[in-house]
């Protein structure tokens, strides 16, 4: 297997800090040069790992605010071949490593293998992939080994053990820890299933484990870090970006980035 | 292998399950507790009395030889899905769903409609099992079938009009699945065509190959034959798949979808998938996409609410690279025409939807000859698209005279 730049990061966070900050903004939204603006600011912000996602037509996993923004980013003009134009251009700034978020048809209609290969020319990390599951994603699973990419798999309460180590096994950079039953979107809760799911996880040998979906504040992203190694902020970073613009994305990230931070680094 | 043995998840390239992990479980549960029940006589003779005596089946077959007499005098036999309760084939897929999900112990129906026929059929279930009911249709839908959203609201169903995207039946599938994935330990989602993630494509099908059972053992006692041809529409392609079913293994006999062509092929503005569509991924299986270069799906058009998707389902795919069947299209106006022609030649008014597959059947008349017998799938009947006839051909009383 080959080494993983987001594992690596993410246990670097841990042993530093107590947990990683993995922070989501779609590209292409509000324009493509504002988006590598608002995830080049995350990253100096203190965000650890960025997601970056491909906008599309179809987003089954979103709540209205990423939906919105990915459709304001398509409105807008955005093409598939600007993500790597994107991914290379934040990575000239900043060193932290890129997953893209993206459903699949859009890889699929670009070519698996030519996907993988423009990612990794570009210098991204690998691909978090919402809408297929390890044993729906042959060609994904070949076409990441040759070129060595990340690619992070969803785990959700509802998966049997026999899913969750199936996603444990083909993962790598983290498994996705879907925190609770539902779409993207702040939550004043974040479920106590995730805490069970991690659990779980650890169980079936996953790692590291990320938590994702609902966390919104720096509470939030603190007290997942009492049990997962990451914890990934979406719809309340995309919302501070329309609502406020870079500046205010910044501010967001730097507040959760303090959450994470205060997290101690040996778990109660 | 005979071709009616296709039990997917996959149907030759075609199908699959690409989803969310949070809707894997349920999609297992459902493909278990599917599996039990074919397997099940108990659950046979409950469908099969809910049939007989709610939905009313066999439906009848009705020879149109007024209608026919304008398709180069081939025969022309329709199958009377417009006859069913609550007006189309729909309601074959949804009682069979419903049954299965008493069995599951889940107490809550939702459902995606284009046209409104899969909606009011489920909202007709929803009461009469005493199941909560949540239907999506695309905002541009409700307007233009308000009859229908009348119709769901009247039976206890909440109606939520979809804004997103394009505001049709494919948005009304993504936000169907957002519901589902929140609420998936109450809630069904009873997926109205044989399109979506594995179990659907197979399952769907089963519930509605009885059109083509039964309308097989009516069209060889009435002609002593099996038909030349078989007609159908297609948006999702699930009263196509249905007619078609029992036909697969039959080679004499030619099997037709006609999709939905809008103002043309050539005008970008259709719902013609399988003809002009490429393969890719859409709502959870690999099948005929109508997409750009990226992959974005397109907005499909159709006069026809019920059949304006981009997407078809798997098994239709799969037949048309087989070559087992010829997908065509029917533009909006040549549906029309044949709305017309049969409603004053036989005194049945089609839905817009079966009205494309009455416009392909007076062009495999003339294709065919005289001796040809063409059976047609008559799916619903067109009381909910009054007012758009009534706009297009002008024959409303007050502010409908503009065309």
């Amino acid at each position: 297997m080959s080494a993983s730049p987001v594992a690596d990061a993410i246990h670097a966070a841990k042993a530093a800090q107590g947990g990683a900050l993995i922070g989501y903004l779609p590209i292409g939204f509000p324009d493509l040069e504002q988006s590598v603006e608002a995830a080049v600011a995350l990253v100096e912000a203190g965000v650890d790992v960025l997601e970056l996602g491909l906008p599309y037509s179809d987003p089954v996993m979103d709540g209205p605010v990423i939906q919105a923004a990915t459709q304001a980013a398509l409105v807008a003009g955005f093409r598939v071949k600007d993500v790597f134009t994107a991914v290379r251009a934040v990575r000239e700034r900043v060193r932290a490593p890129i997953l893209v978020m993206t459903y699949w048809n859009p890889v699929l209609q670009y070519g698996v293998e030519r996907f993988a290969d423009d990612l990794k020319a570009a210098g991204g990390a690998g691909l978090i992939t919402p809408d297929i599951t390890p044993d729906s994603a042959a060609d994904w699973l070949a076409a990441s080994e040759r070129a060595g990419l990340d690619r992070v798999f969803l785990a959700a309460p509802t998966s049997t053990d026999e899913r969750l180590r199936l996603a444990a096994a083909h993962s790598r950079g983290f498994v996705y820890t879907v925190s609770t039953m539902g779409i993207t979107g702040a939550r004043t809760d974040v479920d106590a299933a995730a805490r069970t799911l991690a659990t779980r996880l650890r169980a079936v040998g996953a790692d590291p484990i990320c938590v994702g979906i609902g966390i919104s504040t720096p509470e939030q992203v603190h007290d997942v870090l009492r049990y997962a190694d990451g914890a990934i902020v979406g719809s309340a970073l995309v919302k501070a970006l329309a609502d406020g613009g870079v500046s205010a994305v910044a501010s967001l990230a730097a507040a959760l980035a303090r959450g994470a931070r205060d997290t101690p680094s040996l778990a109660d | 292998m005979a071709l009616r043995d296709g039990e997917g998840p996959f149907f030759g390239e075609f199908g699959g399950r690409y989803m969310p992990e949070s809707l894997i479980a349920a999609l297992d549960e459902l493909s278990e507790a599917w599996q039990a029940a074919k397997l099940d006589p108990e659950f046979a003779g409950e469908l099969a009395a809910l049939h007989r005596t709610y939905t009313g089946r066999p439906s009848i077959i009705t020879e149109v030889p007024r209608f026919a007499a304008h398709a180069g005098g081939a025969r022309i036999i329709l199958k009377r899905e417009d006859l069913n309760h609550t007006g189309s084939h729909k309601i074959n897929n949804v009682l069979g769903q419903a049954l299965l999900v008493k069995r599951l112990g889940k107490t809550r129906l939702i459902a995606e409609t284009g046209a409104g026929q899969h909606g009011v059929a489920t909202a007709t279930a929803a009461a009469l099992f005493g199941m909560s009911c949540t239907i999506y249709m695309g905002e541009v839908d409700t307007k233009r079938q308000a009859l229908n959203v009348a119709r769901m609201r009247l039976l206890g169903a909440e109606v939520v009009p979809v804004t997103n995207g394009s505001r049709t039946l494919k948005d009304a599938i993504n936000e169907a699945f957002r519901d589902w994935v929140a609420n998936v330990e109450t809630t069904h989602y009873l997926l109205g065509t044989v399109s979506g993630p594995h179990p659907f494509p197979a399952m769907v099908r089963d519930f509605q190959k009885i059109i083509g059972e039964e309308a097989r053992a009516q069209v060889l006692e009435l002609t002593g034959a099996l038909p030349t041809a078989v007609a159908a529409c297609v948006g999702g392609g699930s009263n196509a798949i249905g007619i078609f079913h029992a036909f697969l293994d039959d080679p004499s006999v030619k099997l037709f979808g006609f999709e939905p062509g809008g103002f043309g092929l050539d005008s970008g503005k259709h719902g013609a998938t399988l003809e002009m569509g490429r393969p890719g991924i859409l709502h959870g299986n690999r099948t005929y996409v109508l997409q750009d270069e990226d992959g974005q799906t397109m907005e499909s058009h159709s006069i026809s609410a019920g059949l304006d998707y981009p997407g078809v389902g798997p098994e239709h795919a799969w037949l048309k690279d087989l070559g087992r069947a010829t997908y065509r299209a029917i533009t909006d106006d040549e549906a029309m025409q044949a709305f017309r022609l049969l409603s004053r030649t036989e005194g049945i008014i089609p839905a817009i939807e079966s009205a494309h597959a009455l416009a392909g059947a007076i062009q495999l008349g003339h294709e065919l000859g005289p001796d040809a017998v063409i059976l047609v799938n008559l799916s619903g009947r067109g009381d909910k698209d009054m007012e758009t006839a009534g706009r297009y051909f002008g024959v409303l009383d007050e502010g409908g005279a503009e065309q």
